[in-house]
């Protein structure tokens, strides 16, 4: 590093608070130690990293602070340093709040006029190599769930206080919103150290639902050579999740309720009860109160489920979350595939932004994993998208092709775009022909299509 | 009679559980509450990961962790497990022993 006169500089530097004041701000984790791996300083952004406090490590060996798994191995600083240069290797550490995190670990040696070791610096910078360590499970959300919309970052918020209670959770929202694994994180959350046990009453018929909620005596009825204990026992201590809860019939509503209220199981064929304790959640992508209006639903159970009501909001009325779902996935599905895919072409992002989604976000994840696994550049473009998009099944009438400024930040499909899905294709089939110079062949196949798709499609356009 | 397990770094808690090889499993048998036995053993682990230190938990009948390191994923098994874990504990292993033991070991603390 070369230097003109800083010995006024120096001055300053050599004072703890000038030496401080320079490794704040630097964008690094940095630990000062002697030559025997005891912390002398630490900057803001190694607390940052590791989560300590750092007068409270000062004076403690690194390995203790720093929690990395280098440190287990083959560090210079736990065993005779000779080499005296600086070394870099990729390592991991696991910080104050139990996460881990993959980190570029810099050693260097501060070597006096005489050649000997007198400290060492250590770097850390969070490594960005690894595209599933940089996945931001945590970043904007809740275990697996992520999202920065104000909808959903309230009920992320919600969720820890929700967790703390046992009383029952109704998530509703359509179909592919999330509602399993918010569920599903409500209970990782609490402190019910019981079982998760889900039941979809909509994957089982209605005449093995009851057995399957409370179980059955021996001999209850024929076939029954053997008791069975019922999810609501197998449950006990844990939360009971019952998905799809509009398809529970009639019936075994009022028996689902009597246990809501006294939490005993009787089990058919059997009048002892069983007392369980049981947190229930229920999610529907039905209007329940629709349901009950049709007499289809106990207004009583709604009532009794209603108690902490939950709505996932539909994904095209998330805004930016889709661009952060897609990303989300583009980057799991990268690394899991391994491909390097930057990201999505222009018209991609836009035909996104547009559509309806009426699969949500499983949709969004089953698309770009199709995209991810069918992309042989280094872009997701139109052709690598799935077929019934294309074509235009399942599609909004318009789509913006331009990117979207005049749209709204709800991303909803009813603003004004500017050009229709069908010049987009035509614009598509255009650039395609000009690209390989008129030849069909060639063109469908950069297109994704078949020939006979592409010849149908441009007599439709009438391109010629 | 309870066991205790903490991971070991030469004598000090070991700084991740997922990478000690030696292991400090401890057995109390309380005759009051400030009189008992206890008997300690090390044991040697042939591989280090969260799976083998979990194995010897089970094989042990180990009810308490005390560790410093431990990623979220992990705590969160063995607290579903029934398993008391207290971690992000740093110091001689002697003197996070003896201060668990008189009740006054918990999560964070720092006996160095």
């Amino acid at each position: 590093m070369p230097f003109s006169d800083i010995s006024p500089l120096l001055r300053s530097l050599t004072r703890p608070e000038g030496l401080a004041a320079l490794l704040d701000v630097l964008p690094i984790g940095v630990a000062v130690m002697n030559k025997d791996g005891v912390l002398q300083a630490v900057n803001k952004k190694y607390e940052l990293l590791t989560g300590v406090v750092g007068r409270n490590v000062l004076g403690m060996r690194c390995l203790h602070a720093l929690r990395c798994d280098f440190c287990m191995n083959d560090c210079p600083v736990m065993t005779a340093w000779k080499a005296s240069r600086p070394r870099t290797v990729e390592a991991n550490i696991v910080n104050r709040s139990r996460e881990k995190i993959f980190v570029h670990l810099t050693l260097a040696p501060l070597i006096d006029e005489k050649g000997a070791i007198r400290g060492v610096i250590e770097a850390i910078q969070p490594r960005s190599d690894n595209a599933l360590d940089q996945v931001p499970v945590h970043a904007y959300g809740l275990g697996e769930l992520i999202g920065r919309s104000p909808q959903v970052r309230k009920i992320f918020a919600m969720t820890p206080s929700i967790a703390q209670t046992d009383s029952p959770v109704l998530i509703t929202g359509e179909t592919g919103t999330g509602k399993d694994m918010l569920a599903e994180e409500i209970h990782n959350e609490s402190d019910r150290d019981g079982p998760f046990i889900k039941v979809n009453c909509g994957a089982l018929p209605e005449d093995l639902l009851e057995s399957e909620f409370f179980g059955h005596a021996k001999n209850a009825f024929p076939g029954a050579d053997m008791p069975k204990p019922g999810r609501l026992r197998m449950a006990h201590g844990g939360t009971l999740f019952i998905t799809e809860v509009a398809d529970l019939p009639l019936h075994l509503q009022t028996k689902l309720l009597a246990y809501m209220d006294d939490h005993v199981v009787y089990p058919v064929g059997s009048t002892r009860g069983a007392r369980t304790d049981v947190r229930i959640m229920a999610a529907s992508n039905h209007g329940l109160e629709d349901l009950v209006r049709q007499k289809l639903f106990r207004q009583d159970l709604l009532f009794r489920l209603n108690v902490i009501r939950l709505n996932l909001p539909p994904l095209r009325e998330r805004g930016d979350d889709i661009r952060l779902l897609q990303d989300h996935f583009l980057k799991i599905f990268q690394a899991r595939f391994n491909k390097k895919v930057e990201g999505f072409s222009k018209n991609v992002d836009t035909l996104l932004k547009s559509y309806t989604f009426p699969g949500n976000i499983r949709e969004l994840r089953n698309l770009i994993e199709y995209a991810v696994s069918f992309c042989d550049s280094g872009i997701v473009s139109m052709r690598h998208l799935p077929g019934y998009m294309l074509q235009g099944s399942g599609m909004p009438d318009r789509l913006v092709s331009a990117p979207a400024q005049g749209q709204q930040a709800g991303g909803a499909v009813g603003s004004t775009p500017p050009e229709r899905w069908e010049d987009v294709q035509r614009k598509m089939i255009l650039e395609a022909l000009v690209k390989t110079g008129g030849k069909k062949q060639q063109a469908a196949d950069l297109l994704g299509w078949g020939r006979s798709t592409l010849w149908r499609k441009m007599k439709h356009f009438g391109i010629e | 009679m309870e066991k205790i397990l903490i991971p070991l770094h030469d004598n000090d808690v070991a700084p991740r559980f997922d990478l000690a090889t030696d292991v400090l499993v401890v057995s109390v048998t309380r005759e009051t509450s400030v009189m008992g036995k206890i008997h300690e053993r090390v044991v040697v682990l042939d591989d280090t990961s969260g799976e083998a230190m979990y194995r010897l938990i089970m094989s042990e009948d180990v009810r308490t962790v005390i560790c410093a390191g431990m990623e979220k994923e992990i705590f969160d098994f063995l607290r579903r497990k029934g398993l008391d874990v207290i971690d992000d504990v740093c110091g001689p292993a002697d003197a996070v022993l003896e201060s668990y033991l008189m009740g006054k070991l918990g999560p964070g603390q720092n006996l160095y």
